[in-house]
């Protein structure tokens, strides 16, 4: 099958391989290792392949790894720096809004580029709401998830 | 892996077009949200592939020197809704992609792609309608011009033919000038979800009377449709209880509902009418109106 030649960065490392077209991004980055990139549904419903392209969050499973040329990308892994958590990691630790952790590392990411967008704004629980609705968490702990988000804006 | 047969990764709109044109069987793909999810499930209609997504062009979004607001097929549902050429004289299309799925989806998903898939519930396809959207596309024969009205055929089909590639949008100043509009999306959800019902009003007032009306509705037929007879029965007339009745009562005549496990034909005809007249009264509201 074709495959394409694609340079791109995640987290701090730069790559430059062939592609199999066929690919999707979510399938490329848990080869690689980024296995904090999970596998749910398949079809842009429940947000736990969420990464960041350029600082947008999208659904790597709906995404093939043949768009992410020339551009950089941002998984949980790499929001961890020096063995330290980020603010957004913290907060989820500090309002213990982890059950099973499956939906974590993408709520991880979507939070994050929540609060870079809407820095230094005051964010209502409803606002919060709505720019998570992408993730779902079946295990329905969404309260701490919004305390953690509440939480990490104030950090 | 994609059960992806044959891809082609399109270098201009031309080799876009020439690609589809010598394949029956290809198919676009824009920002993937509908193709790559009909592939996951082994659908092998959606085997062969032009992407084009390298086609940098077909990103813009912009006002040209005559006042037409240009809509690239391939910005994405997020990049037209914080547009500030849109939020400021095309509101109601912002305020209708703002429905679309959650954030992700609109980060990747296009309205190209949203009315050329020919989807009845398409949310942006009542804010095409009202203001009556031009589709500049890319042919074998070169480049032509064909409006909304009427590109919807049937439940996902359109007068798209082989070898055809949407580049953008125009809406032009005789359809946005002067207008107010709304959107109001029913659906069993706050977020990702599929409207049950969608409708869009956009209206003209000349002091406190509705000079035009321009009502469409999604999943209330077999395509996203204008209701001319709705429209015609309210023009002219101020807006009160009684005219606005007057219309509903019209409606019927321009709609054509179905059952379906979403939803009951008769549940879907009370939507309607309750929301012909909610969003009627909203986007003259909107202008500044009496509601």
């Amino acid at each position: 099958m074709q495959s394409m030649n694609i340079k791109l960065t995640i987290n701090t490392r730069k790559y430059e391989m062939d592609v199999d077209v066929r690919k999707s991004l979510m399938d490329l980055l848990r080869e690689l290792g980024y296995t904090s990139v999970k596998h749910g549904c398949g079809v842009g419903e429940c947000g736990a392949c969420t990464v960041l392209v350029d600082d947008i969050p999208i659904d790597s499973c709906l995404y093939l790894a043949t768009w992410a040329n020339n551009t950089a990308i941002r998984t949980t892994e790499g929001e961890c720096r020096d063995g330290k958590l980020s603010a957004v990691q913290d907060a989820y630790v500090e309002e213990g809004a982890v059950q099973c952790g499956f939906c974590t590392p993408g709520l991880i990411m979507t939070t994050t580029s929540f609060l870079e967008k809407n820095k230094g704004k005051d964010l209502s629980r409803e606002e919060i709401k709505t720019g998570h609705a992408g993730n779902l968490c079946r295990c329905t702990g969404y309260q701490t998830i919004i305390n953690a988000v509440e939480t990490a804006s104030k950090k | 892996m994609f059960p992806i047969e044959k891809y082609h990764f399109a270098s201009s709109a031309e080799d876009a077009v020439q690609a589809l044109a010598a394949d029956e069987k290809a198919k676009i793909i824009a920002g993937g949200t509908d193709v790559l999810v009909r592939l996951h499930g082994g659908n092998s209609d959606y085997g062969r592939l032009v992407d084009i997504n390298g086609l940098s062009e077909l990103k813009e979004i912009k006002i040209d020197g005559e006042g037409n607001i240009l809509i690239g097929a391939l910005a994405t549902f997020t990049e037209i809704m914080e547009h500030e050429a849109i939020k400021g004289h095309v509101p109601v299309i912002a305020e209708s992609l703002a429905t679309i799925g959650g954030p992700q989806v609109r980060n990747s998903g296009t309205m190209g792609g949203n009315i050329c898939n020919g989807a009845v519930s398409a949310d942006s396809a009542c804010a095409a309608l009202i203001h009556e959207f031009d589709l500049i596309i890319e042919g074998p024969e070169g480049e032509r011009t064909e409006s909304i009205n009427g590109f919807h055929t049937g439940p996902g089909r359109t007068i798209l033919q082989k070898g055809d590639l949407l580049k953008y949008f125009c809406v032009r100043p005789v359809n946005y000038e002067g207008f107010s509009a709304s959107y109001y999306k029913y659906a069993m959800r706050g977020a990702m979800d599929i409207a049950t019902i969608g409708c869009g009003a956009a209206v003209k007032m000349k002091s406190d009377i509705i000079e035009t009306l321009k009502l469409a509705f999604t999943v209330a037929a077999p395509t996203p449709i204008r209701c001319r007879n709705a429209e015609k029965a309210i023009e002219n007339k101020k807006l009160t209880e009684e005219t606005l009745q007057t219309m509903v009562d019209a409606l019927e005549e321009d709609v054509k509902p179905r059952d379906s496990w979403r939803a009951s034909k008769d549940f879907r005809l009370h939507l309607i009418r309750t929301l012909a007249k909610k969003v009627t009264r909203q986007a003259v509201e909107n202008q500044g109106g009496m509601g």
